[in-house]
């Protein structure tokens, strides 16, 4: 039999999502368990992640669990030109488990089907990245008491930001509310907005950012606007400052107002933010190494108490 | 019984497979797919024939050759309206249209370039999530393709 894997967000069920954030808030109240002992884990980063790695990473150590792995794959024989699957067996003889990121789409499944110890998919190019948008929802979670019923304004690249599409999906079975603001260029594609049609998801596109969105949103989901992107340099030019949060657009937002960011940001959300307490990407970083605590426990399927 | 055709447009068949009703712009790709430019059998291959239904279509008539379930199924990926007429004694004994499967394995490359799969010695796997339209979807990568832009191995 397969063992339980986390590729993609799309496989999580609503009862899955709310187990593992239940248990995210137990690692919150106390992080550091000895649920992994005697366990090694394998962080294979075939593409640099630096924060994504040390998120994992804490989560493990914390758990008690020990780690092997690489940061780089141009270290590795991946760069003499051994395939995907021969590294995959290799490690699964050595480990418990196996987290990887992966520059190519579709890695993390394909080395879930080869191996016979659980994969934790820590993003495969622009394809999926779980353990984020589960500590998303936990953010989420946190500070607003509930997921069920929330306006969430999604902001700046909504065309590739693979974040804002998978929290579509993972929002998906809480009842949410839309506001999808973009430039033109970059505007939520059809897929996405389907997928909410077919949901039920109520959503409305805008491509003026301006604080009359923001007054009736419960989470401002920020995202960066990134020069490669576009064909058209005038059109960059012409919107990269008008996707920009400043601290004078929160006057009259709600109290209950947070502002997310993957991170890292580049000029998206003003300095001037982060002073605010509505400002939340700092801590949002935080809740990703209770979350991946959670995840790891969950396809170990260790109980967590 | 059925009143003499008047006209052939291509030779009749004694034994075999006669492909019909494919689009014209997909006749060669259909025979690709079949893999018949390795077979030895008498093929006749009409194309831009006059068609009541699709106004012109292709024509693919193959002696003494008879297709699995499978490989004839592969063909509703890019031409859904094709039929197959079994010949045995100059008789059509069956008419079978073809059915697009749930999965395809191993027979679409993904238009992706940064898919694992292009980048590693491995079987494509794609779901079909529209039979209707033909469109399918690359288990690893997730991209969507629409029938027309599908390639095959």
């Amino acid at each position: 039999m397969k063992s339980k894997s986390l590729v993609s967000i799309d496989q999580c069920s609503k009862e899955d999502i709310l187990r593992i954030l239940e248990n995210a808030a137990k690692f919150e109240a106390n992080p550091n368990r000895k649920l992994l002992e005697g366990k090694v884990a394998a962080t294979l980063f075939f593409e640099p992640s630096t924060r994504t790695r040390l998120s994992f990473e804490t989560a493990i150590n914390r758990l008690d669990g020990r780690v092997i792995g690489f940061t780089d794959a141009s270290t590795t024989s991946s760069s003499k030109g051994e395939t995907l699957k021969d590294t995959i067996l290799m490690v699964s003889n050595y480990a418990d488990l196996i987290i990887m990121r992966h520059h190519l789409e579709g890695a993390a499944r394909y080395a879930s089907e080869v191996t016979n110890i659980p994969v934790i998919n820590a993003g495969d190019g622009a394809n999926q990245h779980p353990s984020q948008t589960l500590l998303d929802l936990y953010s989420i979670q946190k500070t607003q008491g509930t997921l069920d019923n929330l306006t969430i304004t999604l902001v700046g690249d909504l065309k590739y930001g693979r974040t804002v599409h998978s929290l579509i999906v993972g929002m998906s079975h809480f009842n949410p509310t839309f506001n999808f603001v973009a430039p033109n260029e970059l505007k939520m594609p059809d897929e996405q907005k389907h997928f909410c049609d077919k949901h039920g998801i109520r959503y409305h596109e805008y491509t003026e950012f301006d604080e009359s969105i923001i007054d009736e949103t419960d989470i401002l989901y920020m995202t960066r606007v990134q020069r490669e992107r576009f064909t058209d340099m005038e059109e960059y030019e012409r919107v990269k400052n008008v996707y920009i949060l400043k601290n004078d657009m929160l006057k009259n937002s709600k109290d209950n107002l947070k502002i997310l960011h993957p991170l890292p940001r580049v000029n998206e959300i003003a300095y001037d933010v982060d002073d605010n307490p509505k400002a939340y990407y700092f801590q949002q970083a935080r809740n990703g190494v209770f979350t991946r605590e959670a995840i790891i426990c969950d396809v170990l399927n260790i109980p967590v108490n | 019984m059925s009143e003499k055709k008047k006209e052939l447009q291509v030779a009749a068949l004694e034994n075999g497979t006669a492909i019909d009703h494919i689009p014209p712009a997909e006749l060669f790709k259909v025979a690709k797919m079949l893999g018949l430019e390795h077979t030895q059998n008498t093929i006749t291959i009409g194309n831009n024939l006059q068609s009541k239904k699709m106004g012109t279509k292709g024509m693919i008539k193959i002696s003494d050759k008879f297709f699995e379930e499978d490989v004839i199924n592969r063909i509703a990926l890019i031409a859904p309206k094709v039929v197959l007429n079994i010949i045995r004694d100059f008789e059509v004994v069956e008419k079978r249209p073809v059915e697009l499967p749930d999965e395809v394995t191993g027979l679409v490359i993904c238009n992706n370039p940064k898919c694992i799969t292009n980048n590693e010695p491995m079987l494509t796997r794609f779901r079909v999530i529209d039979k209707e339209h033909g469109t399918i979807r690359c288990e690893y990568c997730e991209r969507k393709i629409n029938r027309s832009d599908i390639v095959i191995k």
